[in-house]
């Protein structure tokens, strides 16, 4: 089977230890997560994470349906990239003396819809949001015009394109649809 | 109910009481001190079973649990402690067994410090467990452990954690009892897809040679009933895996035998042969499946079972349906016809007969020669009309002692299944007749595994736990040594093993013991076991090199059995 980029999209709750419990779960089948994102989702107490990786679409599949299973996992599902929108976003720290001797540089920063976040006599920060391929490709153009001091790329950060609202769907039904506890018998 | 100032020790106890607990399988130390403190008050409350090791804990809950449905508790202390109940929390997870472990920790200043007796239990136990917990602060305390009993014992089960601050054990609180019976993340008994049902309906009564296989999951949800009425209605054959035998009766006309490596030849056959499979709350164990590739790959497969992970997981199947069995089979009897497959199950009699005549007639009649295995199971099993709880332990005695034992009652085998844990039987059977003590408890055992906790031996003295061993002693690592002579060219490394006078180990623990040698006294023997009042220790020495047949091989098919 071929190896393809996918991006799971988790929602947890906001619980200590809980990253833990969902790399473990890579961890244990030695799949190497390409970028990780966590922050706080648009429901309050839950988390969303965003992962890509590499990898077999049958292993993927199965390690997203482990991660769901935890007992604090919402949500988890999977995505190929031409079912979700994603961003991520870059840090070019570049030497401002090089920068006024060499005016490509400034032209390179136009060009790629570049913001520049600060300017000082030893530095200049740039920041750009784009897909990896871009990220990259200014990146190189940078290294080639000789004034990069630091690169910092975050991992990324994705939308489905479903229309469909997976998690406010899920609260909804599932929450109020619920058995009450078993009875012992 | 009116709040009352008490220590986080006594609020966890009255949260124990709350969730029903009497029974807990424990040992003290340095970091759990202030939980046994309180203990000592509620004497009355509890019985506390002292094992002499905490692997032993946790396996003798997993036994209570197992064998009564109740969820098994274990209170230990931190660092050793901690990681000695590791091997029985991964059992109960791979076994599905509702425990909660409980376990001191240092106190929330020193977290981090390498301080006396520190280890990161829940990090260590996040991959081996259903949920795992640190207790940090005593306002936490009822709220944890009643969520503790709701995940352990809810949908499918499985072991919880508490990592308990020793801070948060001394400090007061104003204690509240605590109910939890909702947890937002977590769907214990998914509503299974009405047209998942129909569409499985449609397949059992278009099928002419229909095959079920029972698991651990039809005991586990007490489906027992709703079993028998879905095949007697449809008439169709029921294989069961060795953690769910004691889910249908032996004896059931369309009980066709054991599934998986070491299972009948029958039921293993006819996998490869039947056009539909239906599987109830089982997981396609590589020990049940052999080569995938291969298996029941001619055959239409639905899936009933409470975890939707299991789903497609080793066998990609044709309709899946995820739920509790209990609520789906019955759904499924009323939408299935009325039918008859006299051949079809007939064929299974005809492969189990080949078995018979190559394997079974041997294995419980040899007439001459060393005693084996399989013919004191069956005799054991008899002579307890066979109602017996057969515990095992891992190995040839856990295979043999299964196949020739026979069940007529729900939750009478409890064996490590998943995990494989040479050791898990001693405990395991003081749990299961500490849960059931009306029950007679038949322990097989191996003279390896009977080493692995032999300490336990000190538990039953202790607390006159009337357990049954049968040592079935050949003074090797059985199964081991079957696959070296079989896999290894006769290779016998470190197999072999040289053994104590176990007479003077019982002796030694006041427990009596009776060696068995020569087959005419079996019969007596096995009578002077079940009649005495306690525990007793029967020491059969069986044939040294006998191996557990059939078998499928290591990467062979189902229907690929060898018989010798």
């Amino acid at each position: 089977m071929d190896k393809k980029l996918f991006t799971i999209i988790i929602y947890t709750e906001n619980i200590a230890g809980m990253l833990n419990q969902v790399t473990a779960e890579f961890t244990r089948r030695m799949m190497n997560i390409d970028t990780i994102t966590a922050s706080s989702s648009s429901v309050e107490g839950v988390h969303r994470y965003t992962i890509s990786l590499w990898g077999e679409e049958d292993s993927v599949q199965k390690v997203t349906k482990r991660i769901e299973k935890k007992v604090d996992v919402l949500k988890a599902d999977y995505y190929t990239d031409n079912e979700i929108f994603f961003q991520e976003v870059a840090l070019y720290k570049l030497s401002t003396p090089v920068m006024l001797e060499n005016s490509e540089v400034s032209r390179t920063i136009r060009h790629n819809n570049a913001r520049v976040m600060e300017v000082n006599p030893t530095y200049t920060v740039v920041e750009v949001t784009g897909s990896t391929d871009d990220i990259l490709r200014l990146y190189d153009e940078f290294v080639a015009q000789n004034c990069m001091l630091q690169f910092v790329k975050s991992g990324r950060v994705a939308v489905p394109r479903s229309a469909q609202e997976v998690l406010g769907e899920y609260l909804f039904n599932e929450d109020y649809k619920r058995k009450p506890v078993k009875d012992v018998e | 109910m009116g709040k009352e100032r008490i220590t986080g020790s006594e609020a966890l106890l009255r949260s124990l009481i709350n969730e029903g607990v009497d029974t807990i399988f424990g040992y003290p130390g340095g970091s759990i001190m202030p939980v046994f403190d309180a203990l000592y008050d509620h004497r009355n409350d509890f019985r506390n079973v002292l094992v002499r090791h905490e692997q032993g804990a946790v396996h003798a809950a997993q036994g209570y649990a197992r064998s009564s449905g109740k969820v098994g508790v274990s209170i230990v202390t931190s660092g050793p402690g901690a990681t000695n109940t590791l091997t029985g929390i991964s059992d109960a997870m791979l076994d599905s067994t509702p425990v909660v472990v409980i376990a001191g920790q240092v106190s929330t200043g020193v977290l981090g410090t390498d301080a006396f007796q520190e280890i990161d239990f829940v990090g260590i136990t996040q991959p081996i467990t259903k949920w795992s917990y640190q207790i940090r602060r005593p306002e936490d305390i009822a709220w944890a452990v009643a969520r503790a009993f709701y995940i352990a014992g809810s949908g499918r089960p499985g072991p919880v954690v508490l990592d308990f601050n020793k801070d948060a054990q001394v400090a007061m609180l104003d204690y509240e009892p605590a109910k939890v019976d909702c947890v937002r993340s977590y769907i214990p008994y998914p509503t299974p897809s009405r047209n998942a049902i129909e569409e499985a309906a449609r397949l059992v009564n278009e099928s002419q040679r229909p095959l079920l296989l029972v698991g651990q999951g039809v005991e586990l949800g007490e489906a027992h009933e709703e079993l028998k009425a879905f095949i007697e209605k449809a008439d169709i054959p029921a294989a069961r895996t060795l953690m769910g035998l004691s889910a249908l009766p032996t004896d059931h006309p369309l009980c066709v035998g054991m599934l998986g490596m070491h299972g009948n030849y029958g039921p293993n056959f006819n996998t490869n042969e039947c056009d539909l499979l239906i599987a109830v709350g089982m997981r396609f164990s590589d020990r049940v499946t052999g080569k995938l590739s291969t298996y029941a790959k001619q055959a239409k497969i639905v899936h009933i079972d409470i975890d939707h992970a299991e789903i497609n997981k080793n066998v990609t199947v044709d309709v899946p349906i995820v739920g509790d069995c209990k609520e789906v089979l019955p759904l499924l009897t009323a939408l299935v016809n009325k039918a008859e497959h006299k051949e079809w199950i007939e064929s299974f009699a005809r492969y189990n007969a080949i078995e018979h005549e190559k394997v079974t007639v041997k294995a419980l009649n040899p007439g001459s020669g060393p005693l084996l295995m399989g013919e004191v199971a069956r005799k054991v099993s008899e002579a307890t009309a066979n109602s017996a709880i057969l515990v095992t332990d891992v190995g040839q005695n856990q295979m043999m002692s299964a196949r020739y034992f026979k069940y007529t009652k729900p939750h009478s085998i409890l064996t490590s299944g998943g995990l494989g844990t040479m050791g898990y039987g001693l405990p395991a059977a003081i749990g299961a007749k500490i849960a059931m003590p009306e029950r007679t408890v038949c322990l097989f055992t191996g003279d390896g595994g009977m080493q692995m906790n032999i300490q336990e031996l000190g538990t039953i003295m202790e607390q006159g736990t009337a357990v049954k061993i049968i040592l079935l002693n050949n003074n090797y690592l059985g199964n081991v040594r079957q696959w070296q002579e079989l896999f290894f060219n006769h290779r016998y490394s470190w197999t072999p093993m040289l053994n104590p006078d176990y007479a003077l180990i019982a002796q030694g623990y006041g427990i009596p013991s009776r060696l068995v040698v020569e087959r005419d006294e079996l019969d007596d023997a096995i009578a002077e076991m079940l009649a005495a009042p306690g525990p007793f220790l029967l020491h059969v020495a069986v044939m040294e090199e006998a191996n557990v047949m059939p078998m499928t091989p290591p990467g062979a098919s189902v229907n690929e059995m060898i018989f010798e």
